[in-house]
């Protein structure tokens, strides 16, 4: 008990900077160090029209309902227009935090594939072994979403 | 829609008219295409023979039962990750040595996303920013423009990658689904694209018969264009001269190489029509129809392609080692040397060709048929070497303008017609030695070719097919063709010269084909100019 009374006493010094700094330097710094961005740096905004919006459901296969959801998207890609500001030059992009790790190779042998029972079980519907799927890509059309927002 | 019908019918109208023009401008010495020039470039896509797939353990077999060579991996269940196969990489480098490549030591995966149901992931793992290899070259040869001789020419390759096929879709209209069978789903592939510089569909298809044979050659891929292992797709437009590139269209997935060559000139034809009737190319994938002869536009066309490629972040970089960058430590089955595999390279085609020409002095197209028949190559080697022969040229006329004649006319492969080196050396040496003539040559194939336990002397023996060459023997022949054809010698001392072709042909008759027939002109000559 008197051992955990003492810790909790000594915690604040322990974690007082300028103990914490006689053990070296600190990647903390003392003092805030980001600013407030400056708008007018920034490219001007993306606009979300229903071209792009279209557009973008069709790739993502999402469905915006509604406006405050276009809305909540044009903020977090206003948000992220940020790391515009961030200047590049002579850095190479680093794609994964594992880029400098060596990549396994596997030798060439058959060693699974076997499976389709247990992949044809999962399925939800199997025509003679073969998994089904609609025909072909169908294009979203442009009408329902121009009638939605009459409805609206 | 009744004014689309007519533009329709418009459209074909003027592709007959075209057609009719450029055959009559041809026969003219015009070509219609000289007012136009076609710009192609290839997307050839060939699957690697490998035991197994790129990034899964599953099995490549062709037409093996449906969905049974699929993994979890293949059927992208969530919670599994792709593992390189070392055969696809070495295949790859193979390829990119080859085909004169330069290889990036360290290349990356990426993400390629879109939507359809053979691809299960939604995406496709490929290589877009940092591909296996670029640049690269190839020779090949391909008619010139006169469609005459053989000639040297040069194709430029932007780059080559790893990735993966897709699985098959066989759509049922009727019942309105597709069925998908994902054994194909994840098989490596190579993506061999060639910068658009061919000028006309007879190139592409000479291009794609080279690169196929290289292929076959390095031993990384079958080749066979019908069982879907190559597959190319061609990027078709057209301008006038010194104009800046059209606009292209893409016909896709075109699986034999007369397919591809008939595609690209209907293409051709119908972008000239349209562009000539002041209308816009369109910029969108088509396919080719094989009955009508015709491509046709297969996708939407409001359809934005937009892939977003994305870095694969289940795959660091695949690093490649020389002789001199070999790490210490490594287990030697994680190390992929480049310069090992080089050295396991055989002859390629094009080398090979270059060597049967100064080796034997033989013709460019010829020792272009003998590098693309490599039993009958051999056959023709050995009848060489056993034999002291005068005349290489007589072996390779034989071999080319009447073995391998023989052989395709009954649409067999010379390796399966069971003739062997003996045979054919024999004939060789029996026309050199002028005791048979071209014709009883033919006939003596003829019976081989159904009954190949006998030998052409054999055959000769049994069937008293000897050449006349006695001087006396001919002599007489001649005077008698001579004396039952009066009006035809006036007419060749008058100074037709050609019907002389037709007093050597009754000469023939008489004697049934087996005659010498230097020694008959020689004879007939004498005679008639006397």
């Amino acid at each position: 008990m008197r051992t955990i009374a003492l810790y909790r006493a000594l915690l604040p010094a322990v974690l007082s900077r300028r103990v914490i700094r006689s053990f070296g330097s600190m990647k903390v710094p003392d003092h805030p160090t980001w600013e407030p961005i400056d708008e007018n740096k920034l490219p001007p905004p993306q606009s979300f029209d229903a071209k792009m919006v279209d557009h973008l459901e069709r790739l993502a296969l999402v469905d915006f309902g509604n406006q405050e959801s276009i809305d909540r998207l044009s903020k977090a890609v206003r948000f992220a227009d940020q790391l515009l500001l961030v200047d590049t030059t002579g850095v190479e992009p680093m794609t994964s935090v594992l880029e400098e790790r060596a990549l396994y190779i596997r030798q060439d042998n058959v060693c699974e594939g076997d499976s389709r029972d247990v992949l044809l079980k999962v399925a939800e519907k199997v025509v003679e072994e073969y998994y089904v799927a609609p025909p072909g890509n169908i294009p979203l059309s442009a009408k329902i979403r121009s009638s939605e927002e009459k409805e609206e | 829609m009744v004014v689309r019908l007519f533009m329709r019918q418009f459209q074909h109208n003027l592709i007959r008219q075209l057609k009719r023009y450029s055959k009559r401008a041809a026969l003219k010495g015009e070509r219609l295409e000289s007012q136009w020039e076609t710009v192609i470039g290839l997307e050839i896509h060939a699957q690697i023979s490998a035991k197994s797939k790129l990034f899964s353990g599953s099995g490549t077999t062709f037409a093996s039962p449906i969905n049974s060579m699929v993994s979890f991996f293949d059927a992208s269940l969530p919670g599994t990750l792709p593992v390189l196969n070392r055969r696809c990489v070495e295949a790859g480098i193979l390829t990119a040595l080859a085909l004169q490549c330069r290889l990036n030591l360290v290349s990356m995966f990426d993400r390629k996303h879109y939507f359809y149901a053979d691809l299960p992931a939604g995406y496709q793992i490929t290589q877009q920013r940092c591909p296996l290899a670029k640049d690269g070259h190839v020779e090949y040869l391909a008619p010139d423009e006169d469609h005459r001789k053989l000639v040297l020419k040069r194709a430029r390759l932007t780059q080559l990658q790893l990735e993966q096929d897709s699985g098959k879709s066989l759509h049922d209209v009727e019942m309105s689904h597709s069925l998908i069978d994902l054994n194909r789903a994840g098989i490596g592939l190579m993506e061999i694209i060639t910068e658009p510089e061919f000028c006309s569909a007879v190139e592409a298809a000479s291009f794609v018969r080279e690169l196929q044979l290289i292929l076959q050659v390095i031993g990384v891929c079958d080749g066979k264009m019908e069982e879907g292992s190559l597959r190319v797709d061609a990027s078709v437009s057209v301008r006038r001269p010194s104009e800046p590139l059209g606009i292209r269209s893409e016909i896709k997935n075109l699986n034999s190489i007369r397919h591809l060559m008939r595609s690209i000139e209907f293409e051709t034809l119908r972008q000239i029509s349209i562009l000539e009737s002041g209308g816009q190319v369109l910029n969108e994938t088509r396919a080719y129809d094989v009955e009508t002869g015709e491509t046709v536009s297969m996708r939407d066309k409001e359809r934005l392609h937009d892939y977003r490629f994305m870095a694969e972040p289940n795959l660091p970089p695949l690093r490649l080692y020389t002789n001199d960058t070999v790490p210490n430590g490594v287990p030697s089955d994680q190390i992929i040397n480049v310069d090992e595999l080089r050295a396991m390279l055989p002859e390629l085609p094009n080398a090979k060709r270059e060597r049967l020409k100064k080796q034997y002095g033989l013709s460019v197209e010829h020792s272009n048929v003998f590098v693309n028949e490599p039993t009958l190559l051999e056959c023709f080697e050995k009848i060489v070497a056993n034999q002291n022969l005068q005349n290489v040229k007589i072996a390779s006329n034989i071999c080319i303008n009447e073995v391998l004649a023989a052989v395709n006319k009954k649409n067999i492969a010379f390796s399966a017609s069971n003739l062997s080196a003996e045979s054919v050396g024999e004939l060789v040496e029996l026309v050199q030695d002028e005791v048979i003539s071209l014709l009883t040559l033919r006939k003596i194939l003829e019976v081989l070719l159904q009954d190949s336990s006998k030998l052409p002397k054999q055959v000769i023996e049994e069937r008293g097919w000897h050449q006349v060459s006695n001087e006396t023997a001919l002599e007489n022949i001649c005077c008698q063709v001579i004396a039952a054809n009066p009006k035809v010698v006036d007419d060749y001392r008058d100074g037709k010269t050609k019907v002389f072709n037709y007093l050597i042909g009754e000469v023939q008759k008489k004697l049934s084909g087996q005659s010498n027939v230097k020694a008959v002109v020689r004879i007939m000559k004498q005679k008639l100019d006397t």
